[in-house]
């Protein structure tokens, strides 16, 4: 392999290219952020100016408190943390079980994983909300909870059972010896080792969780206090139609937390996105 | 399989091999297992199978509400889906979705995919992160920042207009002949990252020795790409356009907030048909609703079925070389 001194004319055109296109995938983010420090007439009066006469700091004040972005903030947390906290147990456990033995079902099991892989959530909508409606869990987080975190996830299961067909068995069988039952194997044992995954599910659980807008906002419908970042967002632009800047400033909150994680953890998202692939 | 074998190989007892053993006896002693799967049982037969069934009977009842009960109809909404312009105009604009913004998310990806992996390209990870940045960000609330971008004194009309691509401002988000259009370009914005990340893994299945002997051989970039990179990237082709495409059904959270399905319904998909008829009309149409999602159910399935073909065509295409 040659290495250039000095690019060539076609690494320039490439870089070129790629800065304009990359331009068009960060102005929104900046324009944005731009927005939230502007007052409502100067965010439509001053063009393409990004930068704001004085930045108007109290934007945010009002979204946070005022319109109750600091309550949305909280619900999104629970229900996220409670989504992945769910995902995480239930696949790990079937993962297990489906990577490493064999049992009478196991065959129908699979088949009806990879039949449902790609149902959209809009077909299940209606049921899943009946039911949430009949078992009185509608209007509360667990209902959430369980609505976004119970069914599907069949990736995060597969991942785990991947990932444990292939963990050497002397492992599991020492600890056995040892007059360990299934319990204390898994979890002293197997669920430890499968941290790599655990990051995994974890980060793309957080990532659906955190982002999601249909089933929260059909099962929050009767309940404002419930709403999350997503749904609340919305709702702000009906509620209150002219107060631009307050909703830059809510919109910011909100996708704030979600892209810092991005960015601390960017190598592990986007491999873990990769890896899901490979799979 | 080898697992039993594995879990049999205990030192301890040495007990008959499995399959003279009777079910109920296997039953028993592999308890422990079906413990493990009772989360998932209960989860996913309550979440995931019960709504795939539940969404059939419900296609057939009169239903205006969860709170009463509904009454059975036979095919009657089916036979009113059919006759309703609404439904196929949605039924359309997913088509039309789904046929403009699926190959723009897989193309673009591609080109940008393979321009990222090649070694002299500077700043690759940079880039990658870029792209990759509105991937984490919430869907909902894009569409409700690019209403502001797309408005007409907002930077996309005024830029535009700058530079001369528009004679006078324009909200490309809010006319009935562009809507569905925009919500394609910031749904392609949104999404082309996790896109490229897909390929950039295909790529790099791809062996260094077969790209080196084609250099040997004298191939050209271009070539190369069409006669080395392209023939083995076809099975990713096949699985990332599925993926994308099922992708695209999921459209509601953007759609909804960037357009609310208008004006007049000129950006109204499937998924906003179901939510608009469900849940936001004053007598509730759940029963409607569900035959609606029914039949968006059965096209998913032909387009898996469709895909699924198309994979198995690819691998034995591929297989000999």
């Amino acid at each position: 392999m040659t290495r250039l001194r000095r690019p060539s004319p076609g690494q320039v055109v490439t870089v070129v290219l790629l800065a304009v296109l990359g331009g068009l995938w960060v102005y929104p983010f900046a324009w944005l952020v731009s927005a939230s420090l502007k007052s409502s007439p100067e965010i439509f009066g001053k063009g393409l100016d990004l930068m704001p006469d004085e930045p108007a700091w109290e934007n945010y004040a009002r979204a946070w408190t005022e319109v109750g972005f600091a309550t949305y903030f909280v619900n999104t947390t629970i229900i996220t943390l409670g989504t992945v906290l769910l995902v995480v147990v239930r696949s790990a456990l079937a993962g297990y079980v489906l990577g490493r033995y064999d049992f009478i079902g196991k065959k129908l099991l699979v088949g009806l994983f990879l039949v449902t892989f790609f149902l959209p959530e809009g077909y299940s909508i209606i049921p899943v909300t009946q039911l949430t409606d009949q078992l009185r869990l509608l209007n509360t987080h667990a209902g959430v909870i369980l609505g976004l975190g119970a069914g599907g996830q069949i990736a995060s299961t597969l991942l785990y059972a991947g990932y444990f067909r292939r963990l050497p068995k002397e492992l599991e069988e020492t600890a056995r010896l040892d007059g360990a039952g299934p319990f204390t194997v898994f979890f002293r044992v197997m669920l430890p080792l499968a941290w790599p995954i655990t990051a995994t599910v974890v980060i793309l659980t957080f990532l659906y969780a955190w982002n999601v807008y249909l089933l929260p906002l059909v099962f929050t419908l009767s309940d404002p206090g419930l709403r999350t970042l997503a749904v609340g967002m919305t709702v702000f632009v009906g509620e209150r139609g002219t107060d631009w800047s307050g909703m830059a400033a809510a919109a910011v909150i909100s996708l704030v937390p979600v892209i810092a994680i991005f960015v601390v953890l960017q190598r592990k998202f986007v491999d873990s996105i990769a890896g899901a692939v490979k799979q | 399989m080898t697992m039993t074998t594995q879990r049999r190989s205990r030192p301890t007892a040495a007990p008959p091999p499995r399959h003279r053993q009777g079910w109920a006896r296997r039953l028993r002693q592999d308890w422990w297992i079906y413990l493990f799967l009772l989360p998932t049982l209960l989860g996913y037969g309550a979440y995931t199978v019960y709504p795939l069934l539940a969404s059939w009977w419900f296609a057939f009842l009169d239903w205006p509400g969860f709170a009463s009960a509904g009454t059975f109809i036979g095919i009657e909404n089916f036979a009113r889906l059919i006759g309703d312009d609404l439904f196929w105009n949605a039924f359309r604009n997913s088509l039309v979705f789904l046929v403009f913004a699926v190959p723009l998310r897989v193309g673009l990806a591609l080109a940008l995919a393979i321009v990222l992996n090649r070694r002299k390209t500077p700043f690759k990870g940079f880039f990658r992160t870029l792209f990759f940045l509105p991937v984490v960000t919430t869907g909902a609330i894009v569409g409700v920042v690019f209403t502001l971008l797309l408005d007409a004194s907002g930077p996309v009309s005024l830029s535009m207009v700058a530079s001369g691509l528009l004679d006078s401002p324009a909200n490309f988000a809010a006319n009935a002949g562009t809507s569905l259009y925009a919500g394609i370009a910031v749904w392609v914005w949104k999404w082309l990252g996790i896109t490229l990340v897909y390929w950039l893994a295909a790529l790099q299945t791809i062996p260094q020795g077969v790209h080196e002997a084609a250099v040997i051989d004298g191939a050209g970039s271009w070539a190369e790409f069409r006669h080395v990179t392209m023939p083995l990237l076809v099975p990713f082709l096949v699985i990332i356009t599925l993926i994308d495409t099922v992708a695209a059904f999921n459209v509601f959270d953007l759609m909804q907030t960037l357009t609310g399905g208008g004006p007049s319904f000129s950006s109204e998909v499937i998924e906003i048909f179901i939510f608009r008829t469900a849940f936001q009309a004053t007598v509730p149409q759940l029963g409607y609703a569900s035959a609606a999602a029914v039949l968006f159910g059965l096209l998913t399935v032909v387009l898996a079925i469709v895909q699924a073909l198309g994979i198995r065509w690819a691998r034995r295409r591929i297989g000999p070389s």
